[in-house]
């Protein structure tokens, strides 16, 4: 039976600038062992009005208790649709603290960091089996990068064949990352509607010699896979378009259907999402690119190569799109994407999108009827339920706030915009079906609580740290920063 | 929900009182209650010209933008300063205190493309 | 497979109560022309034993920075980092969190970012900074960005020659399809040629960028520089790509730059072979509403308790999608908690102490150097723990040389800057001890003279 009771311990905590005394130090600064020098004094600053000073075990002690006020992967549930919130592996952890990895500085010459570009060499092979692409990319930070940099591909390869075109057609249920890296590409976004999924005539219908691309996410954040995928591709194709696949879903597909198979000519991982890397409270992600053959000489420099004398960084590519950041990639979190590919195998990668088409669809199983399922059709690794038939008012941020007081991090909320009140619940394949239970009991309870006692739902989350915050204020009279009084 | 009368109002959910050749200009009750806490305004500035059907202004809550559409064309006179120091003027008082700007009118013609009262609250019953 | 709870007995039910009788069964939707019908074709699962031991022989092959001595900067710096952080941030409650999207569970990201945004302000002299870019790479292309929106139709920006070569390339990236003239102001002495810099502003320039310190090391006049581009209506952008310099030299903002971005990784963030780093990103108010990227503010709960929550969202891509003032939907999080702890560690005292520290080891070997038969400091001004030297000797060889002695001496500048053909940049930090200084003088001196 789920409960909303319990107690647990909540330490109250000042601002680090609040704790600070004069004087105190948390430091352990190396000896002065070449002679001192100062710089000229009109170029030197005063101290740092306000800057912290305290002892090691205050700053420990402080991080600590902000630590307990966090909700995580490690301590329960995180259904947050389309963040493919899976368990992130200790053993992944691990390896990215070895010092070979951590203590290795981007310009040391590449014959001494052999081990490094043969991880990533290794990696970008693994990726481009598991999407079907003969090319890919590790250098961007992140999915939102990984997007600017195929729709900056998709318009170098236009620009080098002559062509002008100023459009890129989206639907709906994009994620609203794909339309501004599109803006930031310097296309004029053009959104379709979708009925679920999108149909061949709705894309044809907008298709012209102006559109350079057609942006997709496959399976799509209604959790359905664009069955007519193919012979849209073959419709851009025809026109003389591409078209980009957002592979922040990828978690659906592996071992099963692989995008660059069906006509896809370039699309982005979530390496923080299909590959378990950890969310970071909100990074950092890294968003590697897979493109079709026609668009490998427009990939970001630097890519990584093999040749005779080993493995190798090659900044010569005279059609690049150019370099993204500062180095190449986030190498420390492709190496835990490596360790989870290693430690998945094929088959291990297969089965982590059965289970997680399985157990989105157990919920839906659960759910469906007490909750709201707009979208009737056959759905994967996540579902959407609607917040109509709520009773009493009831919104979706109210079922949301209550599942905090249940001890579960609420689905995504709100999104996509083309269901009311979306509910998005996406599982992952690394929950146990008991942990599911859980989750679904709770969720049915709070249906029940919205005809019952709907402030339970109004009132709620009112175990957490805080209760709901005065998010109107916040905005209306930003307070951004501490200031010394 | 309140719908005074004697004022003109728009399907974008703007709401016009027009005296002589001066439009007053602010968002309607419903659509403040669609938006819900207003945070942000953005105004033209006086002396810009606005056009029907072009945006001139934006009503931000906390997790919604709206573009707001001119209603009628001419040259901004007034803008209501007090607005973006207090935004909530908007929600709490859309007609009076949430006033927006006021439009010396170019042409009185497309007067006669909006609604009435009454024609208005049918129009939000529908939508 | 350790990470997937399910028994057969508990897929079995499922199943009964989903309806269907197969896992097959569920995958319907995807028709059979879009099937992959053969197995991946990747090694098989390793266990994890196998996993360490065939990843740590990767790691092994590479170069740590402790095994040699390592004069490389460059955009990438190899401070000593606390112990006390790794622990820190190997608190799970913190990497297994996401974007702090319900606040009430989120509160220690929410004000660990809102202490990381307050030392920012701090530290660059600015009002507002956000919750953190990917690098300062990026973060300067977005404060480019930035310039162009808020420049009112102006469409040029000035990147000085000394912007770090990283920085203009993915400038030029990022700007590839945006309608923007960027134009490259030459240098002179090692810094920005402030004639050449008058003489290409006018009123159609949104920005000038420059380094602070630049790539060579050297301490740019942002003051003179400020005046310049404000006479004439642009922005000044700052990029410190090593923001310990902050602690020693006035403060941009103090200085009258207009956007401040640069590279955190300098507090306590692995080098990582160059990411993950951190991108900070500051700007006076009046900017506050064209800023790219997440902002955490401060309210109160119901019971009017002190909170933190998301705030200014509409500027950003969920909201406002193609009229976003960026795509970015990160946060460097993990990358945010290293470098509040390494401040809050460090603080008032200790980050100045150490800055002093690395400008006299700089300072040290520069000298050493500069009495060198062979090699010359060309550039006279104030540098901070970075510096230019020339050298008679192919740079390539005498790397090499130099490698064979264990030394990675610096970075090369000729494909950079064909000026300076021989030209090695070299950087001295705390972690270099008097006797690595001593030992690549004397290996720079062993070299032809």
């Amino acid at each position: 039976m789920m409960s909303t009771e319990g107690r647990g311990l909540i330490l109250d905590e000042k601002l680090l600038f609040e704790r600070s005394q004069p004087g105190r130090i948390g430091y352990s600064i190396a000896n002065l062992d070449v002679p001192a020098i100062a710089p000229d004094s009109s170029m030197t600053r005063d101290e740092i009005a306000g800057f912290p000073e305290l002892s090691e075990v205050d700053v420990v002690r402080h991080y600590t208790r902000l630590s307990t006020w966090n909700y995580g992967v490690d301590s329960g549930f995180y259904p947050l649709g389309s963040c493919t919130m899976k368990y992130n592996p200790k053993v992944n952890e691990a390896v990215a603290r070895f010092p070979g990895f951590t203590d290795i500085h981007p310009q040391t010459p590449e014959a001494l960091n052999q081990g490094a570009l043969e991880l990533m060499y290794n990696l970008q092979r693994d990726l481009c089996e598991i999407s079907g692409f003969p090319a890919m990319t590790l250098q961007p930070a992140a999915g939102a990068q990984g997007e600017l940099a195929g729709m900056l591909m998709i318009h170098a390869w236009h620009e080098a064949k002559g062509q002008k075109r100023h459009k890129v057609i989206i639907p709906d249920t994009a994620h609203g990352t794909n339309p501004a890296s599109s803006a930031l590409a310097g296309y004029e976004v053009i959104t379709v509607a979708s009925d679920g999924i999108l149909s061949k005539e709705a894309v044809a219908a907008v298709m012209d010699d102006d559109v350079a691309a057609l942006m997709v996410t496959n399976p799509n954040t209604l959790g359905l896979f664009e069955a007519d995928i193919r012979e849209i591709c073959d419709l851009v194709h025809e026109r003389g378009g591409l078209v980009y696949s957002d592979g922040a879903n990828l978690n659906a597909m592996m071992g099963i259907s692989r995008p660059g198979d069906l006509g896809i000519d370039v699309m982005h991982f979530n390496l923080h999402k299909t590959f378990s890397t950890p969310h970071g409270g909100g990074g950092p992600g890294s968003g590697p690119v897979g493109v079709a053959e026609k668009l490998k000489p427009f990939l970001p420099v630097p890519v990584v190569i093999k040749n005779a004398d080993g493995y190798k960084l090659e900044y010569n590519c005279p059609e690049s799109i150019g370099r993204l950041k500062s180095f190449h990639g986030h190498f420390g979190i492709l190496v835990r994407a490596y360790s989870y590919i290693l430690s998945m195998g094929g088959d291990g990668l297969k089965r982590a999108t059965e289970l997680a088409v399985l157990n989105a669809n157990y919920i839906r199983a659960r759910l469906e009827g007490e909750y709201d399922l707009p979208n009737k059709q056959r759905s994967l690794h996540e579902v959407v339920f609607s917040e109509d038939g709520l009773q009493n008012e009831c919104h979706t941020l109210d079922v949301a706030k209550r599942l905090i007081d249940y001890g579960f991090h609420p689905p995504t909320i709100y999104f996509p915009l083309v269901v009311h009140g979306a509910l998005m619940i996406e599982p992952t394949e690394t929950e146990s079906k008991q942990m599911i239970d859980e989750f679904c009991d709770a969720l049915l309870m709070i249906a029940e609580e919205a005809k019952t006692t709907p402030e339970l739902l109004k009132q709620a989350p009112v175990r957490a740290k805080v209760k709901r915050l005065d998010e109107a204020t916040a905005a209306r009279k930003p307070v951004l920063r501490w200031e010394l009084e | 929900m309140d719908f005074p009368e004697g004022l003109k109002y728009t399907e974008d959910h703007e709401w016009v009182l027009v005296e002589n050749d001066i439009a007053t200009i602010g968002i309607t009750d419903f659509a403040q209650d669609q938006l819900g806490d207003v945070v942000f305004v953005e105004l033209p500035e006086v002396g810009d010209t606005v056009e029907v059907g072009k945006t001139f202004g934006v009503v931000e809550s906390v997790k919604a933008v709206s573009d707001v559409y001119a209603p009628v064309s001419g040259e901004v006179v007034e803008v209501n300063e007090e607005l973006p120091d207090e935004p909530e003027a908007l929600n709490n008082s859309p007609y009076e205190a949430g006033w927006m700007a006021k439009i010396k009118l170019t042409d009185t013609a497309a007067l006669d493309g909006l609604m009435d009262v009454v024609a208005y609250q049918e129009f939000v019953a529908k939508d | 497979m350790r990470y997937l709870p399910h028994t057969d007995v508990e897929v079995q039910q499922m199943l009964d109560q989903i309806g269907v009788s197969s896992i097959d069964e569920l995958f319907s939707g995807i028709p059979e022309n879009c099937r992959l019908n053969r197995p991946l074709d990747l090694p098989a699962a390793k266990s994890e034993s196998e996993t360490l031991s065939f990843l740590r022989g990767l790691a092994e092959q590479n170069s740590k920075t402790s095994d040699w001595d390592s004069f490389l900067g460059g955009g990438a710096y190899n401070h000593f980092i606390p112990s006390a952080i790794d622990q820190l941030v190997s608190r799970s409650e913190f990497y297994t969190a996401y974007t702090p999207y319900q606040p009430e569970i989120s509160q220690g990201t929410l004000q660990a970012i809102f202490e990381f945004q307050t030392l920012i302000c701090q530290l660059t002299g600015m009002d507002v900074a956000n919750a953190s870019m990917y690098d300062g790479a990026s973060a300067c292309a977005e404060a480019v960005l930035l310039t162009i929106r808020a420049g009112k139709k102006r469409n040029k920006v000035l990147l000085s020659q000394a912007l770090p070569p990283q920085y203009r390339e993915t400038v030029a990236t990022y700007s590839r399809y945006l309608n923007v003239d960027l134009i490259d102001v030459p240098l002179q002495k090692g810094v920005t040629d402030q004639a050449e810099l008058k003489s290409l502003l006018d009123d159609q320039v949104a920005a000038v960028v420059v380094g602070y310190p630049n790539y060579f090391g050297q301490m740019e006049d942002l003051a003179a520089i400020a005046e310049l581009t404000h006479a004439s209506g642009a922005r000044l952008v700052a990029a410190v790509a090593e923001p310990l310099a902050l602690a020693l030299y006035k403060s941009p903002g103090e200085l009258g730059a207009d956007v401040v971005v640069g590279e955190g990784q300098s507090f306590g963030i692995p080098l990582s072979y160059g990411g993950p780093g951190i991108g900070f990103f500051a700007v006076h108010k009046k900017d506050m509403r064209v800023l790219p990227g997440r902002l955490v503010g401060e309210t109160v709960d119901q019971d009017g308790q002190r909170g933190f929550v998301l705030t200014l969202a509409t500027r950003e891509q969920h909201i406002r999608r193609e009229k976003a003032t960026s795509n970015i939907c990160s946060n460097q999080g993990m990358c945010i908690l290293m470098v509040g702890i390494y401040l809050a560690l460090h603080g008032k005292q200790g980050l100045r102490q150490l800055a002093e520290l690395n400008y006299a080891k700089a300072g040290y070997a520069k000298d050493q150097i500069g009495q060198l038969d062979g090699f010359t400091v060309p550039y006279s001004g104030e540098s901070f723990n970075e510096f230019v030297i020339t050298c008679s000797e192919p740079v390539a060889t005498l790397k090499k040389r130099l490698e064979q002695q264990g030394i990675l001496a610096g970075i090369s500048l000729g494909r950079d800057y064909p000026d300076l053909e021989n030209g090695l940049l070299i950087c001295v930090t705390e972690q270099n001890s008097r006797e690595q200084i001593d030992r690549l003088v004397a290996a720079l001196a062993g070299g032809e003279s």
